[in-house]
């Protein structure tokens, strides 16, 4: 990929991106025109207090999920893995779930801490069984995750079934847009933080992505390579968790489908990644909102069935070798 | 110098080296052979600091591999592995670039660039600096991965059968090639090979391993004899001499 191409994918990505937020202030049951910004303040309120943070945080939780999946890619060196599918986001729903039991009342970044919390235990075990597991098979990684992720699911269900908190389960385990208000999401801007540290390390990245010995040998430091992309894939998963709910194939398709046009080479594609995030997950919730307009079909939903189509195209279109 | 001190490895109740001691002087190429399983890999990795050090110590250049940090080391030895499995689509142009990790942390100088072109260029890599990587032929591929350790410019460079793969033509290619590096830029260079003859003919030492140990340590001449060769794989190898270059017939019926 040569560093010209690139640049215009970037661009070009960003554009679109650009489109879309434009378009995503402008849909939903109350009309948004140019006109009546200009003149009245109804119009100016509802834009600061709903669409505006509704669409940033589209933006920043679709950019943070694919830069989630993206890492877990790398460092588990397996394509076909993501943090929803892995037990992050269950691992992540069981902190919450245990929060609300025990402190009814805990603000929005506790929750978001306690999730990290078992989101961070979750995904460790997940990583470290899935290093154990041969190389040689590569599918016992991904289908370990899922079965995994059932689990902490059930358990999760199980829990608010028995103490009648299943409504609050569908809150966070259904990723929605609609509750997004201004003071509610300001939390997702942790992701972006995070979206940036990773592209720090977008180098380190792409060499573990090589493999245990290529690393070393390189002379990064393994171990706590491997716990800072941990930290980054539990932090975002959780805040997406407690703030919109699980989002799926977001992890899983973007990266794949950068990674077939572009490469793996992590430092030129990840913006691309993250941009990208945005644009699928930001078309999906505006789908979502003109489907059955006025109302609304949960992000969630949306994507789980473009997400699902995508991930087939994935399969079945050959490799593009060049 | 690379010192080896009475270093041992078991993976459970196995025993899979049994304290070696040995010494690589700076300079030359030394080329590490014995049957399969008699613990070559092993012992890289350990100098390598891939693998744990369980007993004994190795140092390189008076710096531990077990105190010494990752970055520093890095900068001092290069290991090509034994079986590499590259998934990343990357162009070989880019993976060799990571060999530069080290020294540039991924801020590609003029100099840098100076030397992958070079390392592209010694392994016959040029023409394909912009194909990917899981476009190559194994023996393409294997070639981009000794470029890339090489590019690591290291004083000590370790290759784990670089041979793998690689044709007739490539491999005595390859051969000169390290020569070449260690005669005129005072590398240390270890090797594994399999093919006795081209440790014979390119090695300025030989050290033989068989089940853990070292059981035959010396200049080429002394190893490729016929009693040498027969004890370290245990069957009879008949050497002759081609212009006073000894060589081995293994496959003599
Ligand atoms: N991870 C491991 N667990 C258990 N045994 C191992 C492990 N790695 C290597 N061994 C054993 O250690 C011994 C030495 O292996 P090693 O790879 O060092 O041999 P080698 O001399 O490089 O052989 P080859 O020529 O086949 O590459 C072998 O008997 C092997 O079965
Ligand atoms: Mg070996």
């Amino acid at each position: 990929m040569s560093i010209a191409a690139n640049q215009i994918g970037v661009l070009l990505a960003t554009l679109v991106l650009a489109a879309l937020f434009l378009v995503s202030l402008g849909v939903g049951a109350g009309d948004v025109t140019l006109f009546g910004l200009w003149h009245g303040t109804a119009e100016l309120d509802l834009l600061a207090i709903s669409r505006l943070p509704r669409t940033v945080a589209v933006v920043l939780t679709g950019a943070g999920l694919a830069i989630a999946g993206l890492i877990m890619q790398a460092i588990t060196r397996n394509r076909f893995v993501e943090p929803s599918t892995a037990g992050t986001a269950q691992s992540a729903e069981l902190g919450i779930l245990i929060v609300t039991l025990l402190w009814p009342a805990a603000s929005l970044g506790f929750k978001t801490l306690a999730a990290s919390v078992t989101a961070l235990l979750g995904t460790a075990f997940f990583l470290m069984t899935a290093h154990r597991l041969p190389p040689t098979q590569p599918f016992l990684v991904p289908l370990f995750g899922l079965v995994y992720g059932s689990v902490l699911g059930a358990v999760a269900t199980l829990i608010a079934w028995q103490l009648d908190l299943l409504q609050y389960l569908s809150i966070w385990s259904s990723g929605d847009f609609s509750g997004v208000l201004r003071g509610r999401y300001e939390l997702l801007w942790i992701g972006a933080f995070l979206v940036v540290a990773a592209w720090l390390v977008a180098d380190r990245l792409t060499i573990m992505a090589l493999g245990r010995d290529a690393s070393i040998g390189l002379g990064i430091d393994y171990a706590r390579m491997m716990q800072l992309g941990l930290g980054i894939i539990s932090v975002i998963s959780a805040v997406t968790v407690v703030v919109v709910g699980v989002v799926p194939f977001v992890g899983l398709v973007v990266p794949n489908l950068v990674s077939r046009l572009m490469g793996d080479n992590l430092r030129a594609t990840l913006p691309v990644v993250a941009v990208s995030g945005a644009i699928l997950l930001l078309a999906c919730d505006i789908l979502g909102r003109l489907i059955r307009f006025p109302y609304e079909i949960p992000v969630g939903t949306v994507m789980g069935i473009v997400g699902a189509l995508l991930f087939l195209v994935l399969i079945f279109q050959p490799r593009v070798r060049g | 110098m690379i010192r080896i001190e009475n270093v041992s490895l078991a993976f459970g109740k196995t025993n899979i080296l049994k304290e070696i001691s040995v010494s690589i002087p700076k300079g030359g190429i030394t080329a590490l052979i014995g049957p399969n399983g008699a613990g070559k890999s092993s012992l890289l990795g350990l100098a390598a600091r891939l693998l744990p050090l369980q007993a004994g110590d190795i140092s390189v250049d008076n710096l531990s591999v077990s105190s010494t940090s990752g970055k520093v080391l890095a900068k001092k030895i290069a290991i090509l592995r034994q079986d590499n499995h590259v998934g990343s689509r990357l162009t070989v142009r880019e993976l060799v670039g990571f060999g530069r990790f080290p020294h540039s942390h991924g801020h590609l100088t003029e100099n840098d660039h100076r030397i992958i072109d070079e390392s592209l260029r010694l392994f016959g890599l040029t023409e394909m600096s912009e194909r990917l990587l899981d476009t190559l032929s194994g023996g393409q591929r294997q070639r981009a991965l000794v470029a890339m350790a090489y590019c690591q410019d290291t004083d000590y460079l370790l290759l784990d059968e670089p041979l793998n793969n690689l044709d007739m033509y490539f491999a005595s290619e390859l051969m000169k090639s390290l020569r070449n590096i260690a005669d005129t830029r005072a590398k240390t260079i270890v090797i594994v090979l399999h093919d006795i003859n081209y440790a014979g003919s390119f090695a300025d030492r030989i050290i033989a391993m068989k089940d853990g140990q070292v059981v035959a340590d010396g200049k080429p001449a002394d190893i490729m004899t016929e009693t040498a060769l027969g004890g370290i794989y245990g069957f009879n190898i008949p050497v002759i001499s081609v212009g006073g270059q000894p060589i081995a017939l293994p496959f003599r019926r």
